[in-house]
């Protein structure tokens, strides 16, 4: 069973998504690690180590996503785990931006998926079973 | 026609204690020095001889339980994965089980650590790492590195349970002695200490005791059955909960300052109060204990007021003297006992100082984040706010006319807003010692060793 971390990023409390994304994650066969609301990079980080996680899936609805997930990739490369697969989603910039250029932002910034407001879970859960190699 | 007596042999002192269980009193107390470098057995004697002087009409002894801290108590290392999680949770597993922890480690083990476990003075090994499911790739790592140092320590292993096979082939090729428990973490944040508790007061029973040459009690006490600090985490627990029609107190806290070190143990939940605060981190334990190895009045003496400037240090005190001095003076005569009011008042300033400072390390914390629907908290730890009765206990406390003066110094501090200290708690001085026999006779008569608690603890 391929363990996926969850969370939503920063001083952000948006509690709802989270709780679907979850509940369809698990749905969906995988072993769900939810480390909340309000949740650091290192939390999310310490979970994805001790759970030996094959993805960490960050949420973030109040704009300020872009300032909490700098450096997310070289902190995971710093603890040992470089090769997880990190996923954001939400409204995780400020502002109406065009979104080719934020998805190629946090590209820049080591995470393998990004998605915009409105996304589906399902179109991120077949990434996952492509990325995973399920 | 019964009298259960219960005995703690403590590293100083062997203290008995004897409960006559028929008129449900205790008949009396007494103590004398612990002589584990000769024969535990002539303290015990000692001691027993005092008691039955200042007790002749003491009725016929049927039952003895006894606990031990004697020759060093029970010292062990935790390793694990991340430090916040299964390193702490194996940490906790090992404080709530009575034992003193210093020697920590995460993630994978070195040579140079390897090096230090062999060298350090430890009886048994918390090996940690990995939920269920999780990591295992360390405690693998880990356990190799251990076997292959032939350590003639034993080994509990609590950690990933899909490790456990190939822990126990690499463990049982090295002729290591193990044990395997369930984990310590088995999920993200979930603290699970309960078997490793159990197994960790099983070796020191069997293996720790004879170790230590307290062995021999045993042919007059029976089977010494724990760690004393866990004896008073038992009694600090039934007294908090009550027995069946005996009420408890309620959440409380138990504060021991000694020689070496300061404990400090809670038992109660300590949630979150408000909606706006979020519980973060480890789960905490419901009776929690932490150790100060740093804050003493007599052999950390020195280390203590390393902790302190001397301007802090005079907000505790208005002694006058050379403080390091002082202090040195305690820690190369243990059995110092102070004389003049300035010596008594420079160790009611230590006494504050492992109050206050044990407290900040043990109660929970808050921190604020500004979101957009306004502040919240983070906390981590226990809220102990709402504390009802604070137990100071150990030998400066228990022989301070000043004791509750000093245990004053856990109530929540202006300087330290951020700190869930307790608010308005009743102080209690366990003026007789009795805290570690109550646990022990807990053990066989909890309503018993409730209502006796109760009536001294004043």
């Amino acid at each position: 069973m391929k363990t996926i971390v969850i969370g939503v990023i920063g001083a952000d409390v948006h509690a709802v998504g989270n709780k679907i994304i979850e509940h369809v994650l698990t749905e969906q066969g995988y072993n769900v690690v939810n480390v909340g609301v309000l949740s650091t990079q290192e939390d999310f980080i310490h979970a994805a180590i001790e759970t030996d996680a094959d993805a960490i899936m960050v949420s973030s609805l109040y704009g300020h996503g872009e300032i909490d997930c700098k450096y997310m990739r070289e902190n995971c490369v710093e603890a040992g785990i470089g090769k997880v697969k990190l996923y954001v989603g939400g409204n995780i910039v400020v502002g109406k931006q065009d979104f080719k250029e934020v998805e190629q932002r946090f590209k820049k910034m080591g995470f393998d998926r990004v998605y915009p407001p409105g996304t589906n879970i399902e179109d991120a859960i077949a990434h996952l079973r492509e990325d995973l190699g399920e | 026609m019964s009298v259960h007596l219960l005995v703690d042999f403590g590293s100083t002192y062997t203290k008995l204690t004897a409960v006559d269980l028929e008129e449900e009193r205790i008949v009396g107390t007494s103590k004398a020095m612990t002589t584990v470098k000769t024969n535990v057995l002539d303290g015990f004697n000692n001691a027993m001889d005092k008691l039955k002087n200042t007790h002749p009409d003491m009725k016929e002894i049927t039952a003895i339980s006894a606990c031990s801290s004697a020759a060093g108590g029970l010292k062990m290392a935790a390793i694990g994965l991340v430090e916040e999680l299964t390193v702490e949770a194996a940490k906790r597993a090992c404080l709530g089980a009575g034992a003193l922890v210093n020697t920590v480690f995460s993630h994978h083990l070195s040579r140079k650590e390897i090096k230090q476990l062999k060298n350090a003075d430890i009886d048994i090994i918390l090996l940690a790492g990995g939920t269920d499911g999780g990591n295992k790739e360390c405690i693998l790592h880990n356990a190799k590195k251990l076997a292959d140092a032939k350590l003639s320590v034993p080994i509990i292993v609590a950690g990933n349970k899909d490790a456990q096979d190939e822990i126990e082939e690499i463990f049982e090729a090295s002729n290591i002695e193990y044990y395997i428990v369930e984990n310590v973490m088995p999920k993200l944040k979930q603290l699970n200490v309960k078997e490793a508790k159990e197994v960790i007061r099983q070796i020191f029973i069997t293996k720790i005791i004879e170790a230590k040459g307290i062995k021999k009690a045993e042919e007059q006490t029976g089977e010494i059955i724990m760690p004393t600090p866990e004896a008073v985490l038992i009694a600090a627990e039934l007294l908090a909960k009550g027995h069946e029609d005996v009420e408890g107190f309620g959440e409380l806290m138990v504060i021991d300052i000694g020689g070496a070190t300061t404990d400090v143990h809670t038992i109660g939940a300590g949630f979150p109060k408000r909606s706006e605060v979020i519980f973060k981190g480890l789960q905490e334990p419901f009776a929690k204990r932490t150790v100060e190895g740093d804050l003493g009045m007599r052999y950390s003496a020195n280390a203590l007021v390393s902790l302190v400037s001397p301007y802090e240090f005079k907000q505790y005190s208005s002694y006058q003297h050379d403080i390091g001095e002082a202090a040195k003076k305690r820690h190369e005569n243990v059995d110092y006992l102070p004389e003049s009011d300035e010596e008594k008042e420079f160790d009611r300033a230590l006494a504050k100082i492992c109050c206050d400072y044990s407290m900040s390390r043990h109660v929970g914390q808050v921190e604020v984040v500004y979101t957009p629907l306004g502040n919240m908290y983070y906390q981590t730890g226990k809220d102990l706010t709402d504390i009802r009765y604070v137990i100071g206990t150990g030998g400066v406390l228990i022989n301070n006319e000043n004791a509750k003066d000093i245990l004053r110094e856990v109530n929540q501090k202006s300087n330290k807003k951020l700190e869930l200290r307790p608010t308005d708690p009743i102080f209690l001085i366990d003026q007789l010692y009795i805290l570690s026999a109550m646990g022990l006779l807990g053990q066989k008569y909890p309503k018993l060793a409730i209502k006796l608690m109760k009536r001294h603890l004043e």
